[in-house]
């Protein structure tokens, strides 16, 4: 048999095999004139989803939908949903002052109850932000396929599973049918080789990695990271890796499962468990790509090269490693010159200006990249004891309630608290500008979130992506530093 | 078919926080995105959708990648709200294609040289007509003056020309679909 790839794999297993669907293929083909061999067109095949996810901003009318065409939900058991895009993050025991939001999630409410959906809403201390608490419930598992309206399910990809983003039509498709319309992407393969030195982090890896093969390069691929820094990093490591993958172009991010994959779902509470834990662990065994596996595409890094990485443009492949400078233009392919130059303006800085030069206003840590326990706890180690520079706001969101709840009983949150932190309730927060968390115009954040966009934490404001340890480091200092320096 | 003036967006990487921003996600309808879209570029009086020559273009020429980003199908609600029916550009995001293509918006992908020339036209002589043809699969420019063949699958092009409805197509294989549910791993989770 072919040597197959871990996406191959689980593509494979997900297919419905539909006669109905393929003789209907030949009659658009021969109607179209057209011959039916396998050149005439990418085939659309049926891929069944074994779990959807849905959250408050790109459902709506995907339920509308379904209530005018006089549908149901296939499989809620199969179907999740929480709110966490546009709910505040303090004063939640009070009304929501902004009516459309309110709207939003009592719809949520009226649609999961209609259809028979779990939700986990705003009180609940399961909520958060979808791609935290699929994996903290062991609802994300390996070989899975798993779908949200929203780009960063990749998130879900750490654990082997093929984890993607929709959008609303296609929400409505997999509620009514549990399956999707898709062609298969091809594969590409990031080989992340060596270790990681101290300071530098998953964060930095993703960001490195993208760098590299540009915002576009991963359009219609499939990543599958690789390599011994991969290997080594936690669960929540890779998390932030795949998270990312979009920003690469990328659909979707896998990492093989292994033995720190196994370690981290065991007991969960929607893991398998007894005979059947031993039972999927087997299957699971059977899914990292075979040996001489094909991939479409190739990049590979060394992870003792890499150095914690801040973007400077409004592109998530804008950035440079913190010892570096604002690119000159002569230093960028010409094709991104352009880019490069709307970028200065916006971010309103000058080329050749040193990274430790910048300055910044507030520091923004947390996010489905970096809302995590282990990102909350290596930011806390990073600014214990010292406090947030008179001049910056800083702010904490963990990523779901029970996050929250894990930080203050360890202590994180005094940590957060005593350096001038301020401590919210779980969400997206300042990740997309949707709720109050926003930047003002001119602002400058460090933000641990995945986008720079002009304008995503906030009309005029300007983001820098970077680690936690990274934007820890500049909540002290009230400017970039390079965290290597601060923790040694 | 669209046929109709053009608009030039001339840059790379137009994102989807671009094209309708996160804060106005808030509405539960499929309309209503149009006046804001792209509103903090509209800010700018001379940006190009401000430009009344450009004011009822039925068509966008794009350069790479662009929708990229956020997975919100309101970007194509909100390009559909501007009167836009038709994309011509260098690339696509995935997410962002597969939504047009749900929300029966057409996306033409051209070789840069010919998004050039497009650029440059629509550019200088903006009452210049623009046409797409998705039967025979050409972008023509005027009275077919300029004229290019792209690519698209035939059986996306069908279901485009027909106007099927991708739900009650899949509906129609339950059968498949349950046979596929009945091989289900057991462990596999519930959420109820």
């Amino acid at each position: 048999m072919t040597a197959q790839t871990l996406f191959d794999k689980i593509w494979a297993s997900h297919v419905v095999d539909s006669p109905l669907q393929e003789q209907a293929r030949v009659e658009a083909l021969t109607g179209a004139g057209l011959s039916v061999d396998g050149d005439a067109g990418e085939k659309q095949e049926m891929l069944y989803i074994d779990l959807h996810l849905i959250h408050e901003v790109t459902s709506p009318q995907a339920f509308e939908g379904l209530r005018q065409a006089g549908r149901g939900v296939r499989r809620p058991d199969l179907t999740l949903a929480t709110v966490d895009h546009n709910v505040p993050t303090m004063g939640r025991d009070l009304p929501n002052p902004d009516p459309l939001s309110a709207t939003q999630i009592e719809m949520l409410r009226r649609n999961t109850q209609e259809f028979g959906v779990t939700l986990y809403d705003i009180m609940d201390p399961r909520q958060g932000i979808v791609h935290i608490i699929g994996p903290e419930q062991g609802f994300t598992q390996p070989g899975m396929t798993i779908v949200c309206g929203d780009s960063h399910t990749s998130t879900h990809g750490a654990f082997g599973a093929l984890a993607f983003g929709i959008g609303t039509s296609e929400v409505e498709h997999v509620l009514a049918t549990q399956t999707l319309r898709q062609q298969k992407p091809k594969s590409m393969s990031a080989e992340v080789t060596g270790s990681l030195g101290t300071g530098v982090t998953a964060k930095d890896v993703v960001l490195a990695i993208i760098n590299k093969i540009g915002v576009k390069g991963g359009t219609g691929h499939v990543i599958e990271y690789r390599g011994s820094v991969v290997e080594s990093l936690s669960m929540e490591g890779r998390m932030t890796i795949c998270n990312m993958s979009i920003e690469g172009g990328a659909r979707a991010g896998l990492v093989a499962p292994d033995e720190t994959t196994f370690l981290y779902m065991k007991g969960r509470p929607h893991a398998p468990a007894g005979d059947a834990w031993e039972e999927a662990v087997e299957a699971w065994r059977s899914l990292p790509s075979d040996e001489g596996a094909h991939f479409d595409k190739h990049v590979h890094l060394d992870g003792t090269e890499i150095a914690p990485y801040v973007t400077w443009g409004t592109n998530p492949a804008q950035s440079v490693p913190v010892g570096g400078h604002v690119p000159e233009l002569h230093e960028l392919p010409e094709e991104h010159h352009e880019s490069a130059e709307r970028a200065y303006a916006y971010m309103d800085l000058t080329p050749g200006t040193p990274i430790s030069e910048i300055s910044i206003d507030r520091v923004f840590l947390g996010s489905c990249t970096n809302g995590r326990i282990e990102d909350l706890r290596a930011a806390a180690k990073v600014i214990k004891g010292k406090k947030v520079a008179s001049d910056v706001g800083a702010m904490v969101v963990p990523g779901s309630g029970l996050v929250k709840m894990q930080a203050e009983s360890e202590g994180l949150a005094d940590i957060f608290t005593e350096s001038g932190f301020e401590w919210r309730e779980a969400g997206c927060s300042m990740c997309l500008g949707m709720n109050p968390d926003i930047l003002s115009p001119g602002e400058r954040c460090a933000s641990t979130s995945n986008r720079n966009f002009e304008g995503r934490q906030g009309p005029g404001g300007r983001t820098h992506l970077v680690s936690p340890e990274m934007a820890a480091a500049a909540a002290i200092a009230g400017r970039f530093v390079d965290v290597r320096e601060v923790v040694s | 078919m669209v046929k109709g003036k053009a608009v030039p967006m001339d840059r790379a990487n137009v994102d989807t926080d671009q094209i309708i921003p996160a804060k106005h996600l808030k509405r539960i309808e499929r309309t209503g995105y149009g006046e804001f879209a792209f509103e903090a570029w509209r800010s700018d009086p001379e940006f190009v959708l401000n430009r009344p020559e450009h004011a009822d273009a039925k068509v966008m020429i794009t350069r790479e990648n662009f929708g990229s980003g956020s997975s919100r199908e309101h970007a194509v609600w909100a390009l559909d709200g501007l009167g836009i029916e038709a994309l011509i550009g260098e690339g696509f995001a995935d997410i962002f294609k597969n939504n047009c293509f749900q929300g029966g918006m057409l996306t033409v992908e051209l070789p840069a040289d010919d998004i050039d020339h497009l650029m440059e036209v629509v550019g200088k002589q903006p009452e210049s007509e623009v046409e797409v043809d998705l039967e025979a699969q050409t972008v023509s420019l005027g009275d077919v003056s300029w004229q290019r063949h792209f690519d698209i699958d035939p059986f996306q092009k069908y279901r485009l020309l027909r106007g099927l409805d991708d739900i009650g197509m899949s509906l129609e294989y339950q059968a498949d679909i349950a046979r596929h549910e009945s091989t289900r791993p057991g462990w596999l989770p519930a959420t109820s």
